[in-house]
């Protein structure tokens, strides 16, 4: 089961020669940030400027410094020690290759879209020069290495696509414009050239792999150093500290091509710390510390609308409400393992039954609940729609329950577009849906109102940000102590095994009708929430799939993507998922095409999720363990069946 | 309790048909307090399907199961609410959940604590959960599991998982256990260990049915064995009467009987 390993460089290189190379391409990096990158304005954020770093050039700064840093502390620097508790060098390169990839990234961008090399400025070409450097560098670094790495050849026939996408492109250039399969043959090029490419990149991908040979090592943690736990306290507060401003940044970044270099920084970064041993260390920190952890993690979410404007604070309570309705279904999908394919449908029970007693206009009920009572309405009829439902497909195993939710998703909307007075009685207004919603007051608290809260200014969506915060604590205080629970223990049974389960004394059908319920009400309360967010709740807004979350499809992406059974995982998920299609818009025509590959590639590297469940965590007893028995492996499959 | 009351266990005319097969042919059967009864028979003879009427998984076609003297509703977890616990041929752990979560998954039965209870936490949750995890505990000491409790149970080599197995069904306080083949796949000192805790089993006061081809295993540690071949149990007794019956001679020969047992797969559990 161990890999074996060995500390060598892939390039071999003197000691000294690789640390200072690596330096001065760290260094040019940032540096280059004081200078101008390109002489026109026309590239967003203007980065025509000596000694002023914007935007991207604040990416290449970080990345430059942060890679120093490293460096530093891998080589054992006083004061800088903490930093690489494990002193891998692989962090180095980790850092090191983010800086490229910035470098890179904003180096191409500006010569594509404003048209060739030649709108580089010095500064660009600094940039570029030292992201490579810093590589080549930190490639003649001692570096954790696995012995042997074999070299995955892709299936022979998928090779057949490389002359293909030519030969397609020629024949679709050959064909005249007019001809009727003109664009047919267009798209069939275009599609082999995707393929194509995307096989190129693949097979790069193994033969990299097998040469580089740096996947799966992980040195142990050294024991830390005993430090006074109020100053362990400060360190996690810090931590979270760092982590609410890179999100921050991340949400408030005002042009794509900065979202992506900041995706590709955050990305790398992430790997340079969890390889240099701080993210081990900061989680044992907050194992040791679960109350000052979560307290953290809420002042660090609360703090968000101080930190930024009305526009953000709009993004920011729609990635909630989408991060929460996606923990919600994370109970079904994540605790149960029922694939649930329309549960954004429970949102929009809960939007519309808020929105029908909210006392708009357009409300055929004429009456105006509080908003606790709205609440209360909207998790109770939501509920009562997840029984309905449930009652009868849970006692189906499998795939039914997937395509009954599925169905059931899209029964909803077509439902709230038909109860509209002419293709059925008149209760919500058909597809124009409820409008006019009025704003919350709760407790002469106007929402729509700009309240200063210790000196700084609120405003209308920094309200609903608070206000949904409040719901996502609940959400997650519910998952994490129903999912730790008896009840819990019995769903994840559930998913892992239904026969034993049941034969285990576990009334599977009574607890997956729970769940259901349970998800439902979750998701019901987040759209009480939605409904006075939006003023308006329509049925498009609810459907199985769109461009833009939150629909079905997203909100199950976001809790595989981020780590089924967990709880930041789909918190993490849903942000990452909201904000990519968001901040793609300028790629207009290849948004989903960058989406989707964006996705893939994010599966590739972490099939486990972004944040893998404590149970995977655990995976480091296998070290010591004989191989689990697998001789029983295929007809347990067989048995699961039969049974 | 005298002898002259009803058996825990008292299985009646049990047949099972899957379309035109009779896995399990009129069998009747009974398992007294504190017994200890062996089930054998070769291959495809039906011991599983016999195990899974008992335990709910197949209702069977014909036949009344009846435990402590009432019949048993054909739903597993009310099987097990009963009184009935079992482990499976082919282990069925909960693969992802650690070796103190699987035993605590056993307790579902006779624990109480509902939803509201859980996000609540008041003390009595507290209490509940505290004194759920001292009976896991206590039970993996027992098996011999103490040490591994954290571990994932993916992750035991394959003599404990089946352990593990027979900890969980024995959290939900059985008053019989049904052993499918507990040893498996074993070797002789994992055998030798397991019959010691099957006797220790015993000793608690909980009544045993296992299934084995162990004969060894079986003869050291059953008050009576019943053979069972082609779905039909063709000799019921000790050790004397099974060993010396000519059927079962040849049924373990491989001898015709009326026709040739067919080579049926190995296990449907
Ligand atoms: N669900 C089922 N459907 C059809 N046939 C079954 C099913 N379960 C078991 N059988 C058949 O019943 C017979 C007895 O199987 P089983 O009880 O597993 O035998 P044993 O446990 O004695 O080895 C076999 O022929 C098997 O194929
Ligand atoms: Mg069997």
């Amino acid at each position: 089961m161990t890999t074996r390993t060995e500390t060598t460089p892939v390039i071999p290189l003197p000691a000294t020669a690789a640390t200072t190379l690596t330096g001065l391409g760290a260094l040019a990096v940032a540096a280059s940030a004081a200078m101008s990158w390109t002489w026109t304005s026309d590239f967003p954020g203007d980065l025509t400027y000596y000694g002023s770093p914007v935007g991207l050039q604040w990416l290449a700064v970080a990345a430059g410094v942060l890679t120093l840093a490293l460096l530093l502390a891998t080589l054992g620097t006083p004061g800088l020690r903490w930093a690489a508790p494990t002193r891998s060098n692989n962090a180095v390169l980790y850092a090191a290759t983010g800086a490229l990839a910035v470098a890179a990234y904003s180096v191409t961008s500006i010569s594509t879209e404003l048209g060739g090399l030649a709108n580089l400025e010095p500064g660009g070409w600094v940039l570029a020069g030292g992201g490579l450097l810093g590589v080549l560098g930190a490639l003649g670094l001692p570096l954790d290495r696995r012995t042997h790495v074999p070299l995955r050849i892709l299936d022979k026939r998928l090779f057949l696509l490389l002359p293909a996408a030519p030969v397609g492109w020629i024949a679709a250039h050959a064909i005249p414009g007019d001809k009727p399969v003109a664009p047919v043959m267009t798209a069939l090029s275009g599609a082999l050239a995707i393929a194509a490419g995307a096989v190129l990149l693949l097979q790069l991908g193994h033969l990299a792999n097998s040469q580089l040979r740096l996947g799966k090592v992980d040195r142990p943690l050294p024991a830390p150093r005993e430090l006074p736990s109020w100053v362990e306290v400060l360190l996690i507060v810090a931590a979270f500290g760092v982590g609410s401003y890179a999100i921050t940044f991340g949400i408030d970044t005002d042009y794509g091509e900065l979202f992506i270099g900041y995706l590709l920084l955050i990305a790398f970064m992430i790997a340079a710390l969890a390889g240099s041993g701080l993210l081990g260390r900061l989680r044992a920190l907050t194992l040791k510390y679960r109350p000052v952890t979560t307290g953290a993690a809420f002042a660090a979410a609360a703090s968000f609308p101080f930190q930024t404007g009305e526009q953000y604070a709009s993004v920011a309570t729609n990635i909630l409400i989408f991060a929460t309705v996606a923990l919600g279904l994370n109970i079904v999908v994540g605790l149960a393992g029922l694939l649930d394919l329309g549960y954004v449908a429970f949102l929009g029970v809960g939007a519309y039954a808020a929105a029908l007693v909210s006392g708009s206009p357009a409300s055929p009920i004429h009456v105006q609940l509080p908003f606790w009572a709205a609440v209360i309405v909207g998790a109770a009829v939501s509920m009562v729609f997840g029984v309905v439902i449930g009652a009868p497909t849970l006692r189906l195993r499998g795939d039914y329950l997937a395509i009954v939710t599925l169905g059931f998703g899209e029964i909803f909307r077509i439902t709230m577009q038909n109860l509209n007075g002419t293709t059925g009685p008149n209760v919500t207004n058909g597809s124009n849906g409820i409008p006019r919603i009025p704003e919350l007051n709760i407790l002469g608290f106007d929402f729509s109102q700009t309240h200063a809260l210790g000196g700084i200014q609120i405003g209308r969506f920094g309200n609903y940000y608070l206000l949904m915060l409040l719901v996502t604590a609940l959400v997650v205080l519910v998952f994490a102590r129903v999912g730790n629970s008896r009840i819990g223990r019995a769903w994840i049974a559930i998913r892992e095994d239904e026969t034993a389960a049941e034969a285990m004394g576990i009334n599977g059908f009574r607890l997956k009708l729970l769940a259901f319920a349970l998800g439902a009400c979750l998701a019901g309360v987040a759209g009480t929430v939605q409904a006075h967010v939006t003023y308006t709740v329509t049925p498009d807004q609810y459907t199985f799939a769109d461009a833009l979350p939150p629909n079905s499809a997203f909100l199950l992406a976001a809790v595989i993507l981020g780590g089924m059974g967990t709880i930041s995982g789909p918190l993490a998920g849903a942000t990452l998922l909201f904000l990519i299609p968001k901040k793609l818009e300028f790629l207009s025509d290849y948004q989903l095409l960058v989406f989707g590959a964006a996705l893939i590639v994010l599966m590739r590297v972490r099939p486990e999720g972004l944040i893998p469940n404590r149970r995977r965590q655990l995976e480091f007893h296998e070290a010591d363990e004989p191989a689990p028995p697998a001789a029983d492996d295929d007809t347990t499959a067989l048995t699961k069946a039969g049974a | 309790m005298t002898t002259t009351t009803a058996p825990l266990l008292d299985v009646t005319g049990v047949t099972m048909r899957f379309g035109g097969l009779t896995a399990v042919n009129d069998v009747s059967l009974t398992v007294g307090e504190g017994e200890i009864i062996g089930l054998i028979g070769p291959n495809g003879a039906g011991k599983t399907t016999f195990f899974n009427c008992l335990t709910g998984l197949y209702v069977p076609t014909e036949g009344a199961v009846r435990y402590r003297g009432t019949v048993l509703p054909p739903k597993p977890h009310l099987v097990t609410q009963a009184g009935i616990a079992r482990t499976f041929q082919n282990i069925r752990l909960f693969a992802n959940m650690t070796v103190l979560e699987n035993v605590l998954v056993g307790r579902h039965t006779r624990t109480r604590e509902g939803i509201f209870s859980a996000i609540l936490r008041l003390p009595r949750y507290h209490h509940a959960e505290a004194e759920s995890r001292e009976k896991a505990m206590e039970l993996l000491a027992f098996t011999g599991l103490a040490h591994k409790a954290d571990h994932l149970a993916r992750n035991l080599p394959y003599g404990e998982q089946r352990k593990l197995e027979i900890a969980r069904a024995l959290a939900s306080d059985p008053g019989l256990l049904l052993l499918d083949e507990p040893t498996a796949g074993m070797n002789p000192q994992e055998t030798r260990a397991a019959e010691e805790l099957v006797f220790a089993i015993r000793d608690q006061g909980v009544s045993v049915l296992v299934i084995e081809h162990d004969m060894r295993f079986i003869f050291n540690l059953c008050d009576r064995t019943a053979v069972l071949v082609q779905g039909q149990k063709i000799v019921e007794g000790d050790r004397a009467t099974v060993q010396n019956d000519e059927r079962v001679i040849s049924a373990y020969l491989g001898a015709p009987l009326e026709s040739t047992t067919p080579a049926a797969p190995e296990d449907t559990q």
